[in-house]
This record gives C-alpha cells, structure tokens and sequence, in this order.
C-alpha cells in the first residue's frame, strides 16, 4: 500500500476512482476499440494485397483499367477522374458528420438533422458511384476470378488484381452501406426527440466515428488501388 | 478571434474554424494526390515513379492523421486513451515491412530458382477488350473482338491460368 501512496498525485487522482480514467463514456471507448479492430482487418486486406503485388512481376495500369466516366463516350480516356469524384464526395460528407456532431454539442437538433441528411445523401451518392463503377468493370469482363486488363508491361495478367479490387471495394463499400444505415437510424432518434429526452448527443458522435472511419479507409483503399 | 465575453460563442467559433481548416487541409492534399497521379501516367524513370509514389504515400498518411485527430477529435481527447489506440497500430510498422519484404524476396527466389515462371512474365500478350472496345467506341464490336483476343491470350498463359480459365468459362454458363 505505500507504493500507492507514495505515487504522485496526479496518478492517483486519475485511476484513484471516482472519476472517468479517460473522461469518454464507455460506448465512445468502446467504439474506438472496434475501429481498431477494423483497422487490423482492413490492414490485413491492403497488406496482403501489397505481397501478392510485391511477389508478382506484372501488375495492370490503374491508369488503364479505371479511366471512363458516367454519361461520358465509350472511348473516354479520363483516367482518376470518376474515383477523385467519389473521393471528394466521401470527405465531403465526413465534414457534414463532424457539422452534426457539433451540432449535437450544442443541442441544436435543426443542425444535426440538416447536416445528418447531407450525410446520409453524400453517402447514397458514393454507393452510386460505386455500383456504377462495378457494373462498368463487369461489363469489360472484370470479376472475381477473371481479369481482362494485362499487364502494364503488356505480358499477361492473373485475376489477383481483380480479386483484391473487387474484395477491398467491396469490403470498404459493405462499410459504407452499413454507415449510412447507422446514420439513417440516427436522424430517425433525433426527429424522434430521443436524443432531446436524454439530454446529450453522445450516439451522434459515435456513428460519427465510425462514418469517418469509413471516409479513413477510403483514403487507403483509394491511393493504394488508383494512384499506386 | 475576438475574445468576447460569451466563452460558449468562443469555443463554438473556434470549433467550426478548425473544420473549415482540416477540410481545407484535406482537399489541398487529395488535390496535390491527384496531380502527382496524372503527373505519374506515362512516367519514363522508373526512380522518379518510386519518388513520386513515396510522396503519395507520405501524403495519405498525412491525410489519415487530420482525419483521426481532428474529425475523430482524438488528438483533443486524453492521452492515456491515445496510447491504448495508436500503440496497437503500431503493430502495423511491422506487419507492413515484414510481408512486403516476404513478397519481394518469394518474387526474386521465383525468377532465379523458377525459369518457367520468369520466361511466361515476359510473354507479351494482345491487350484484350479493354483497349480495342474504347479505342473503336463500338461496344458491341469490341467486346466480340475482345473475346476473341481473351482466348488467343489464354493459349500464352500457364497451365494453372488455362484451368482457371476453364473454371470460370464453367462457371459462366
């Protein structure tokens, strides 16, 4: 007992009880934890598609294989173009998350419904995106198990390429459904007044976390799938 | 920012301007991502492609950490809870260097010790669908030629692909 005693103050004020080690409540941590987890999963995807990348001697071009446009011709060479496109929407409605979490701090239910429903559409929008993109690359014949695209050095490619594109996409864009079921649910409580009986916003911010989590995710699945 | 005596309207300005900053922050970096991409297409020197994709990495790294301290609000939240997230993900540094190094060695182990493997790499290929479908603008006329030059294509590939091939020709119909 006279270690404890003999530990600085501070120490013991914090983990002395009575009081929030890490002042979050426990579903905040707790989310935080899940994230982490998900990050391990995302990780192990994008690393084990960077071996497969690392121990093969051909690899497609991006540049090649992602470059038409909705409503644009056939022929389109727009290489970046469509996914920058669902890049900014994805950062767009992170930022009308983080509108509505603050919202929330300040118990304005009129900013947290509007910037929920921006959310809500940003995110309607990317999975359009997305499902345009699939349904064009499986019209040029790409799926699982079979890849159309050779190799940038023009030698024949395998379907690892398209595999771990269409099971990393897929993956991150499950996420991103699931993320706008969660917000949809949100702004449902809030125009309930659920949030207004509890007195906080505290659900608010958690779905807020796992929205960016997502837009996080897109960061690393965009750069290591279309720029790298 | 004007000290005014309502510290709640303060905080609140202070707040929505550090949103305004990190999305402008954010935009600024996913615009300079692109521009070394389009940069990158075509790209002769194999050392300044390295070059420029490292940027691109350090550049998304960048971009993760606005994401997780300001939008996430981790870097407000305290310290101990920082550390209980961004040690495990520190597991990462390993994992990363570890299997892409494993990667690269299983790479250079099959193109000294696996001639067969190295001389099916160098075989160049017809570009099938892809390039003749968007060059002619006729989707129908492509995809048909597209076909054709997949299945010439197959004759070039190893005996696994041919199974695969004949895997998924199955599995079509």
């Amino acid at each position: 007992m006279s270690t404890t005693t003999t530990a600085s103050p501070t120490e013991a004020k914090l983990w002395g009880g009575g009081k929030s080690p890490f002042s979050v409540e426990y579903g905040k941590v707790m989310m935080w934890y899940f994230l982490m987890s998900d990050a391990f999963t995302f990780g192990a995807f994008l690393i084990s598609y960077g071996t497969v990348r690392f121990s093969t001697n051909g690899w497609p071009d991006p540049n090649l294989v992602f470059r038409s446009f909705p409503f644009a011709p056939e022929g389109i060479n727009a290489p970046l173009v469509f996914v920058s496109v669902m890049t900014f929407i994805l950062i767009v409605s992170s930022v009308t998350m983080v509108l509505a979490v603050h919202a929330g701090h300040n118990m304005d239910k009129k900013g947290v419904v509007r910037n929920m429903i921006w959310t809500i559409i940003g995110g309607i929008a990317f999975l359009s995106c997305q499902a345009w993109e699939w349904n064009h690359l499986f019209h040029e014949g790409a799926w699982w198990g079979r890849n159309p695209f050779i190799n940038a050095d023009g030698t024949a490619s395998s379907s690892n390429f398209t595999n771990f594109f269409f099971t990393i996409t897929g993956f991150h864009g499950f996420h991103v459904f699931s993320g706008v079921l969660i917000n949809i649910i949100m702004l449902i409580m809030t125009l309930t007044n659920q949030f207004e009986k509890r007195g906080h916003y505290n659900m608010i911010e958690k779905a807020g976390l796992y929205w960016h989590f997502v837009d996080l995710v897109w960061v690393f699945v965009f750069t290591c799938f279309y720029l790298l | 920012m004007s000290h005014t005596n309502d510290t709640h309207a303060a905080q609140d300005g202070g707040a929505i301007a550090e949103i305004k900053k990190v999305t402008i922050i954010l935009s600024v970096l996913t615009i300079v991502e692109l521009i070394l991409g389009f940069w990158m297409i075509g790209m002769e020197s194999k050392a300044l492609v390295l070059g420029v994709k490292g940027t691109i990495v350090i550049l998304m790294m960048a971009k993760a950490f606005y994401i997780v301290a300001y939008f996430m609000h981790l870097k407000h939240e305290v310290k101990n809870l920082i550390m209980t997230i961004v040690v495990p993900l520190s597991l990462f540094f390993w994992f990363i260097v570890a299997f892409l190094a494993d990667g690269n060695s299983f790479r250079n182990l099959r193109n000294t010790y696996n001639p067969y493997y190295k001389e099916q790499s160098t075989i160049k290929v017809v570009q099938p669908a892809h390039g003749e479908a968007h060059g002619g603008g006729e989707h129908e006329a492509g995809k048909g030629a597209g076909a054709a030059a997949h299945t010439d294509s197959a004759a070039h590939h190893t005996d696994s692909t041919k199974k695969q091939e004949a895997k998924n020709e199955e599995t079509k119909h």
